[in-house]
């Protein structure tokens, strides 16, 4: 086997997994994505490691290892994602650009935002209802009562 | 490795994994250009599969089959859990893809081109002899508990704490310090 071709599928299964995390909105599709170029990793290793007959094995159980950290990042992106669908009711990544506690909805976001549904209004009352509160108290999930569907 | 066979006459293994590789690469061109996200994840399990029969052309049995149990058994299951309980639109969605796919795709291209052209060009002489039973569960557990021991046991401990965060995360009846 030529070592050339396991490396250029892997290539071009990091490549495509790179477009995926660059051009998709879902969460969940972007996750995918990552688990592509961490595909690609793993048939790198794994043909390194028969191409040069290491005797401890490295690549393929540096491949197990990669594997299992795969498995649990998968659940814990998926708990981070229910979480933030509980929060926002939506996981479009275009959409969740506040970086701060309490986003202040500005004129250039408004219109950023030409086909919207509920789910900004619903966040901008929830932030507009919790900063009336005071911003001392930290947002729980219960602040936004009316984005859970 | 000074005897390298030509290009021209592949060998049936080879053959074999050039076939798997289409069928991988192709099944993940659809999953990151499929406009349903129901069939994004199936077509990943079809990317993984061909995958995990690209390590068995390898002689990497051992990871071939860890690879259908925990990928395809469990992380695209888990994936469609995730699609599920966000209540994804299921069938033809059109905002699936972001504004910046112009971009993306300049990237993508580029990267590819990139490694391609390097891998080509630094690894256009090696040639890996495939033995059978050099990836068999004998070998890679015999390796695992004699080598890797102290990697093994901490992976396990980040398994459990990757769970408990996991498990923390989505339960709901669990406040924050105020």
């Amino acid at each position: 086997m030529h070592v050339v071709y396991p490396a250029v599928v892997s290539a071009l299964l990091f490549s495509i997994g790179v477009y995926g995390v660059l051009a998709r909105r879902n969460t969940i599709l972007v996750l995918m994505s990552v688990e592509l170029m961490l595909n690609a990793v793993n048939l790198n290793l794994v043909v390194f490691d028969v191409w040069l007959r290491d005797r401890l094995h490295s690549g393929q159980v540096l491949t197990l290892f990669v594997i299992v950290i795969a498995a649990a990042e998968v659940g814990l992106g998926l708990a981070i994602i229910l979480a933030l669908y509980r929060n926002r009711a939506t996981v479009d990544l275009d959409r969740l650009r506040a970086l701060a506690e309490f986003p202040v909805p500005s004129p250039e976001d408004a219109d950023d935002h030409l086909p919207e549904n509920a789910t900004e209004e619903t966040a901008g009352q929830a932030s507009r209802a919790s900063a009336a509160t005071g911003p001392t108290r930290p947002p729980g999930r219960d602040d936004t009562p009316e984005a859970t569907p | 490795m000074t005897d390298v066979p030509s290009y021209l006459s592949p060998t049936g293994q080879e053959i074999v994994f050039l076939l798997l590789g289409v069928v991988a690469v192709g099944a993940a061109l659809l999953v990151v250009t499929t406009r349903q996200l129901v069939h994004a994840a199936l077509w990943l399990v079809v990317c993984l599969g061909a995958l995990a029969g690209c390590y068995l052309v390898l002689t990497a049995e051992f990871v071939a089959w860890v690879q259908v149990l925990i990928y395809v058994g469990a992380v695209v299951v888990l994936l469609l859990f995730g699609i599920m309980l966000t209540r994804a639109p299921i069938g033809r969605a059109a905002d699936l893809d972001s504004r910046n796919r112009p971009v993306a795709a300049v990237v993508a291209t580029a990267t590819a081109i990139v490694l391609v052209t390097v891998v080509i060009d630094g690894f256009r002489t090696a040639y890996a002899p495939l033995e059978p039973g050099g990836g068999s569960a004998r070998e890679i557990g015999s390796s695992v508990f004699r080598t890797w021991v102290l990697p093994f046991e901490v992976l396990s401990v980040l398994l459990l704490a990757a769970l408990v965060g996991a498990i923390v995360l989505s339960r709901t009846d669990i406040r924050g310090r105020r």
